[in-house]
């Protein structure tokens, strides 16, 4: 789950890291309103949950009275990755002298928390990271001590030289890690951290993203959760026990398992075809799983036709089969499907679907490539 | 031979008495497993499927023996379980649970290490040596024994993989399920130097996914200490960026972690990727002839 900057930053201004004067806006005369309380200039950021928002267009400095209305009637309604700017944040224009990166992820390797900090601030960190990975200094942080005060002050020293800012920077850098394992992130950045005209170090962007299976004890965080209309269908889905990601092609498919369904997209693009969506609805035979599952993929109208690729495991393929039967029994479906099954008792489950009339194929090759044909004809 | 399962595997389940617990301490025990215990907390003194139940892993151990845990508690008391087994003095921990915060894993790795407990998972299928153990919730009725050994970061991906096999005649030493989730216990370059090691294993199969550089690792471990042959299998040629396909670690992030560095990662060491599932056991014949 991710939050926008303005959310990161009450967080982070919660735990006293120094971050800009600055005010949420939904329309151009709170934003006016903003920068007359703030003073000129100011800067007006898009709230989108998507990165690059300052290459979009989202991100402008208004220096002038004249330019707030202007710049912030732009932003406002624009279009950002697909989402669609509701909000902008106004905040107080601030002179500066250096841009830092710091932030804080998981690191799969050392299975560990890691801090990672650079001198190159204010850029892409995954441009740094591809262009000048030496400049991404990297720390791993033992679970047991946390972030110590010497680990803290050794990665103030890679970035600062004056040791009024090495002190300050510690303190940051251990206050980051708190918001970190206090809120179960997956990552937080400071992106850039500068130093002002006097000295001190501001947060002047804010970027946090949370470990989804840790929501269950972190309600404050998921109240701030606001997903988009694709998203909403994701976690309705999820309520029925049903993982659905939507994609731009035609072929709808359901299938079992999370690789299984990562694999039969792939085998439709390989020859040659374009998925709807990844739809993995676990391993069980329920029809009302089917029937929810269906009900998913056909709310897509762009999807021509249906491929469903069954593993039988401890699930037999017959009870699959009935449960299919059941299920397709009970809603209309308009367009095509290509059943495929194996595994456990294939051999009943496609005489049961036979019987029934449904088109079923033996391997998942045959099934993409039969699903691609009948899109074609559809 | 296999690796980490076999005959003399004692097997403790903690959540027996939940409903996969049960389900599949019956299915396991009925595929030939040993399975010698099970721990729920307050149903001590009580039987599944005639495995008698305890309150606690210690207690399991003492009156049995039991020197493996399978753990099938909810999501959110697995790292506890987990801590307990290793405590207890269990040298192998397979965690089921699926939905586990990944900082508990965080937090719970450093004392593993300490006491020298290998964990499987969490958020993985188990796994399985044919015809001496099944520790997970993988069908047993798919396999058969022989010499390729398998790792995959995928369950049902992994039952279609080895159901190709077994039909192509193609038997497994051992298939071990990983997980999905970004931090996990043993991985590619522990098993793999398993399978280097084990005289049973004659080639590997390794089917990676989307997500991390786990893969490009391996590929690199391949190419310095596993004399073996290894064909891999990689999903998510065609996941979108930044979307989480249905495991916590098979994601994309800022353009990091695709399929196509990984099968360039393998090619370069000279490991085959087969383009689709069904490529794998032509691939794993062809370098066994060589």
């Amino acid at each position: 789950m991710k939050i926008h900057e303005y959310q990161a930053k009450e967080i982070f201004s919660r735990y006293r890291i120094p971050v800009t004067d600055e005010v949420v806006c939904y329309t151009v005369d709170e934003a006016v309103a903003a920068a007359e309380k703030l003073g000129l200039p100011v800067v007006i950021k898009a709230q989108v949950l998507a990165g690059g928002r300052g290459k979009a267009g989202g991100v402008k400095l208004a220096r002038t009275k004249a330019d707030v209305p202007e710049l912030a009637g732009k932003i406002l309604g624009m279009d950002i990755k697909g989402y669609t700017v509701e909000k902008v944040l106004v905040a107080q224009g601030v002179k500066f002298s250096s841009e830092f990166y710091v932030g804080l992820t998981i690191d799969r390797n050392s299975k560990s928390v890691i801090f990672m900090a650079s001198s190159e601030g204010g850029v892409e960190i995954e441009e740094v990271a591809k262009d000048n990975p030496d400049a991404i200094h990297k720390f791993i942080i033992d679970p047991d001590l946390g972030l110590t005060p010497f680990l803290a002050r050794k990665i103030a020293f890679a970035l600062f030289s004056d040791f009024k800012l090495v002190k300050q920077g510690a303190d940051l850098f251990q206050k980051l890690y708190r918001i970190f394992m206090d809120t179960d992130s997956s990552l937080v950045e400071i992106n850039p951290l500068v130093i002002t005209e006097d000295g001190q170090l501001l947060a002047l962007d804010g970027k946090m993203n949370f470990d989804d299976n840790a929501l269950f004890r972190q309600s404050a965080i998921e109240a701030l959760n606001e997903p988009t209309e694709d998203e909403l269908k994701e976690l309705d889905a999820k309520e029925k026990g049903l993982t659905y990601i939507r994609l731009d092609g035609s072929i709808g498919c359901m299938v079992n398992g999370a690789g299984l369904a990562m694999a039969t997209l792939d085998l439709i693009k390989y020859f040659g075809g374009e998925p709807a969506n990844f739809l993995d609805i676990g391993g069980s035979s329920n029809p009302q799983k089917v029937i929810d599952a269906m009900n998913l993929i056909l709310s897509d109208k762009n999807v021509k036709v249906v491929m469903i690729n069954i593993f039988g495991g401890i699930t037999r393929c017959d009870d699959v089969a009935r449960g299919l039967i059941i299920a397709l029994d009970k809603i209309k479906v308009d367009v095509p499907i290509v059943v495929r099954l194996s595994g456990t008792n294939s051999k009943e489950g496609l005489e049961i679907l036979k019987q029934a009339n449904l088109p079923i194929v033996e391997t998942m090759s045959q099934a993409a490539q039969k699903a691609i044909e009948l899109c074609g004809k559809n | 031979m296999s690796i980490l399962v076999n005959k003399n595997t004692k097997l403790l389940v903690q959540g027996i008495t939940g409903r996969d617990g049960s389900f599949h301490a019956g299915k396991m025990k009925a595929y030939g497993t040993n399975v010698v215990a099970g721990v729920s907390p307050g149903k001590g003194g009580s039987t599944v499927d005639g495995i008698p139940v305890f309150n606690t892993v210690e207690q399991a151990i003492n009156a049995t023996g039991a020197n493996t845990s399978i753990i099938f508690v909810p999501a959110h008391l697995a790292a506890d379980a987990i801590l307990e087994a290793s405590e207890a003095g269990i040298d192998l921990v397979i965690a089921i649970s699926e939905g586990v915060p990944t900082l508990d894993m965080v937090k719970v790795m450093p004392y593993l290490t300490k006491k020298g407990t290998k964990l499987i998972g969490p958020n993985c299928p188990g796994l399985i040596s044919p015809g001496e153990a099944l520790v997970g919730i993988l069908p047993g009725n798919i396999f058969l024994k022989g010499n390729v050994g398998l790792m995959s970061r995928s369950g049902t991906l992994t039952y279609e993989m080895v159901y190709q096999l077994t039909s192509n005649n193609i038997g497994q030493s051992t298939c071990v399920g990983i997980g999905g989730d970004p931090v996990a216990g043993l991985y590619y370059l522990e098993l793999l130097q398993m399978f280097q090691d084990d005289p049973a294993t004659e080639a590997i199969v390794l089917i990676g996914e989307i997500g991390g550089d786990a893969e490009e690792r391996a590929a690199q471990f391949i190419k310095e200490h596993v004399t073996k042959p290894v064909v891999a299998f990689i999903a998510g040629q065609s996941a979108p960026p930044g979307k989480r396909m249905g495991h916590a670690g098979a994601i994309i992030s800022s353009g990091s972690g695709t399929a196509e560095e990984k099968i360039k990662a393998f090619e370069q060491v000279g490991v085959r990727v087969a383009k689709i599932p069904s490529e794998i056991p032509d691939l794993i014949k062809l370098v066994m002839k060589n």
